[in-house]
């Protein structure tokens, strides 16, 4: 019976070494782990993932090594009997209280954090109003004017661009069914519900080049309902804008 | 009981029964067929994943409209993984672990003769043959069966064609079985249990059951009103999850007043009790089989029976946690998010109880027992994952990725279904008086724990790196473009996870007609279902069995044998 167990255990690492391998190079140089992060909050996110793997990563270790060593010490030998025991109730207290207090430390960092990305957003250098729809995203910029739909909106398909390290502000809205606006590098991930606007902000610290994916299943071509993010300096998002007003005007 | 009054015909006995084992068994044979389709569908599933649109030839012939020349459509693709996830939740699991383990064990285990209403156990079963006709009537239908996923959000789920009309109504149809299901196992526990099995004397399985039972009397009404409510969004032109302004196909819709979150909020309040309807029962298995093979009582009985209760209770204040990105005040994330923090403790409890279980055992690795460890050291898995999901802001991230998919896999496939594979390997001696062969059953769990490792772990990796679930071709995207090798890996894994399970389906049909004969107690263990023939007569017990003390009384200090029925009269020593 050791033998089987022995033999499972060998079984998994080599699908482990395997999946280890297929997970460390798939395409050389790129790694199958959290993308780079590129607002202001997203290290904080990523910190509290971390500070989750560790607690969890730690509980698992103890706990399926615990399990391990009990099967080998106290597999059936002649000779030897079960302990007689019904528990104890000062052990039943310990490992209720341990798991409650390091729960409650995530709890609390995790309050810190989520109050910061989704409480009241800090007043916003730039708005922009994002409608989603089967299977698209409309986006909107208020233009000089600073309101929006008016004559001088500045409306593109599926090209989001926002200046680095301003604060901004996206309302998004539907047009059918639920989608949801996820950038993965924003760490961030926001439904747009038909009849409710919902928002996200962010300020992002890196220019580049990043894409935006649906999702929430919204129908057939929910796979590719795919936006394109760029970040750009300041200067050059003003020229953008004014190259798509008048691209728009003719 | 009736049987020497009059001889029951066939279809009266094996058909048409009211005996709760017959009933039981039925279910077995039922759910498992419909476990075994939810794999295959998955099995096309990951053939996309694996290989994006690439052909496979002779699925043109089963699904002209879905592959044309072999090759996946979207749609279809949409339908595989809302086909797969429901007939696994509905049809597969539930029933397995309610339907099954309920049916059969609660009489025999409290010492009654059959169910406080047989009759209306008959038509808990018969109300799932037309559920799963009605279900996949929608695979021969124009636009094919459901494909708003699983948790059939509103609007998409009422923009679609027939087949979802014809998943909400099966889904209505099983509810309405399990509700029936679930007033005869309350009423039977509380009224039928043999002279002497007070609360604290029954075996955690039914508690486990009797706990369940009750979430499904309180959950599964608010599912199917919700459901009719979708029902007449889709049918009849009302609009309680449909707002004013949609514009869908480019057509304005004459909806209004609608709330699209409240469906969410509706379907939420029943699933995610269903989430623990599919695991209490698992963990009543493991807490049952743990103690038999380690031939030591159960550690903390009574934290074990308060930890369910916890988790019961609990389990319906943390719905919305599926909802952290749904747009819903952050404030209601906030206690949420506490309430998912507070129901990990009773998790918590319970797998240091099983482990405390295991400590100073004499343990037996027997094919149900090697399933029960699988199930605990699964589980925790399960359950560690969903720490990451609990923290709000860690959620956003990873809500609708794969580390959500490879988190739900751990709990459904890791949790409950290893422990419906120890459930059936340790009653299968009971059920049809022979045992399974312990080789083959070995083997099959051996290859299962290390392929369902090697498809479901990787999630978790794929998730954290961003990639969506649902999507029908992530090669759309730049940043997904590298995670391909390890798909693949994924799919041959899980085309060998279902291979391996041809060992169980050979093991489960030879040992039916073949198996060593098993005798009354093949375990040597306490409860009372071992205290009748395999499989019992009529009626269970030719004398109602009398209870002198607790199921597990294993390895009692000076006393003979090392098991301590809970129906022999010796007095107990120490034990409660």
């Amino acid at each position: 019976m050791l033998t089987v167990v022995l033999r499972l255990a060998a079984a998994v690492t080599v699908w482990l070494a395997a999946a280890a391998a297929a997970w460390a190079d798939a395409t050389p140089g790129v790694r199958i782990w959290l993308p780079e992060a590129i607002t202001t909050t997203a290290p904080e996110i990523d910190r509290l993932f971390y500070c989750v793997l560790v607690i969890t990563g730690i509980a698992f270790v103890l706990v399926e090594a615990t399990l391990l060593v009990f099967l080998i010490r106290y597999r059936a030998r002649p000779g030897r009997s079960a302990t007689y025991t019904h528990g104890n109730s000062l052990v039943e207290i310990i490992w209720t209280v341990l798991p409650a207090c390091l729960l409650l430390v995530l709890a609390l960092r995790s309050q810190r954090v989520w109050a910061r990305v989704r409480g009241t957003p800090p007043t916003p250098q730039l708005e922009v109003e994002i409608t989603a729809e089967q299977f698209a995203w409309n986006i909107r910029y208020a233009g000089a004017d600073g309101t929006f739909n008016t004559a001088d909106d500045i409306t593109t398909v599926n090209q989001l661009h926002l200046p680095v390290q301003k604060t901004v502000l996206i309302r998004l809205k539907s047009k059918d069914v639920i989608h949801s606006f996820f950038v993965p590098q924003f760490r961030m991930k926001q439904d747009a519900v038909p009849g409710l606007t919902t928002h996200v902000w962010i300020s992002a610290t890196k220019t580049g080049h990043y894409e935006i994916a649906c999702a929430e299943l919204c129908g057939l071509g929910h796979y590719r309902m795919r936006g394109y993010l760029t970040i750009e300096t300041s200067e050059a998002f003003q020229a953008w804008l004014a190259q798509t007003l008048a691209e728009q005007q003719t | 009981m009736s049987t020497e009054s009059h001889r029951p015909s066939f279809l009266q006995r094996y058909i048409f029964s009211t005996d709760h084992k017959v009933i039981g068994i039925q279910f077995l044979f039922t759910s498992l067929f419909m476990l075994l389709f939810g794999g295959l569908l998955a099995m096309l599933i990951r053939w996309q994943l694996g290989w994006p649109g690439h052909p496979l030839a002779f699925m043109e012939k089963i699904a002209p409209e879905g592959m044309p020349g072999g090759i996946m459509v979207p749609e279809y693709y949409n339908m595989l993984f809302t086909m797969h996830g429901s007939i696994m939740i509905f049809f597969a699991i539930i029933p397995l672990l309610v339907g099954v383990f309920g049916n059969y064990l609660i009489p025999l285990k409290i010492g009654a003769g059959d169910m406080a209403f047989p009759r209306l156990n008959m038509i808990s079963y018969w109300m799932m043959p037309p559920a799963i006709a009605i279900v996949c009537a929608g695979f021969f239908l124009q636009g094919g069966a459901a494909a708003a996923g699983w948790t059939a959000y509103a609007p998409l789920s009422t923009t679609l064609g027939p087949g979802q009309v014809c998943w909400i109504v099966a889904i209505i149809v099983l509810g309405t079985s399990s509700i029936m299901g679930a007033v005869n196992y309350v009423t039977t526990i509380i009224n039928l249990r043999a002279p002497g099995m007070s609360f604290f004397r029954l075996p955690l399985s039914i508690w486990a059951l009797f706990i369940t039972a009750i979430m499904v009397l309180l959950a599964t009404p608010v599912l199917a009103s919700a459901l009719i409510l979708l029902l007449l969004d889709c049918t009849a032109g009302t609009s309680f999850f449909l707002p004013a302004g949609l514009i869908i196909d480019g057509i304005a819709q004459h909806n209004s007043g609608g709330q699209v979150l409240l469906w969410q909020h509706l379907f939420w309040f029943y699933s995610h009790p269903a989430v623990y309807i599919m695991i209490l029962p698992a963990m009543g298995i493991a807490s049952e089989i743990l103690p038999v093979f380690s031939r030591k009582p159960l550690f903390g009985y009574h934290s074990m029976v308060y930890a369910i209760i916890g988790i019961a209770g609990l389990g319906f204040l943390v719905w919305a946690h599926h909802m952290f990105a749904s747009g819903m005040n952050p404030t209601l994330g906030t206690s949420f998010m506490i309430s998912t923090m507070i129901i990990a403790v009773p998790s918590a409890i319970k797998t240091f109880n099983w482990l405390g279980t295991l400590w100073r055992g004499s343990i037996r690795l027997t094919t149900p027992m090697l399933h029960a460890l699988g199930f605990v050291s699964m589980f925790v898995i399960g359950g560690l994952t969903g720490i990451f999901a609990a923290a709000t802001p860690v959620d956003l991230y990873i809500h609708d990725t794969y580390f959500i998919v490879g988190h739900l896999h751990y709990v459904l496939f890791g949790g409950s279904l290893f422990g419906i594979f120890a459930g059936i390997t340790f009653w299968f001696p009971k059920m049809f008086g022979r045992m399974l062969n312990e080789t083959l059953g070995k083997l099959h769990f051996a290859l299962t724990f290390a392929f369902f490792n090697a498809v479901m772990f990787p999630m978790f990796i794929l998730g954290i790196a961003g990639m969506p679930r649902r999507i029908y071709d992530y090669t759309q995207y730049a940043h997904l473009a590298h995670v391909g090798g390890l798909n693949r890996m994924m799919s041959v894994a899980a085309f060998c996870l279902l291979a391996s399970q041809l060992l169980f389906i050979i093991n489960f049909f030879w040992s039916l007609f073949r198996g060593k004969p098993a005798g009354d107690n093949p375990w040597q263990a306490n409860t009372l279902e071992w205290a009748t023939s395999s499989p019992p007569p009529h009626g269970n017990f030719t004398v109602t069995p009398t209870v002198y003390r607790g199921p597990y009384e294993y390895s009692v200090p000076g006393h003979a044998k090392d098991w301590l029925p809970q129906h022999d009269p010796l007095p107990s020593p120490g034990g409660h």
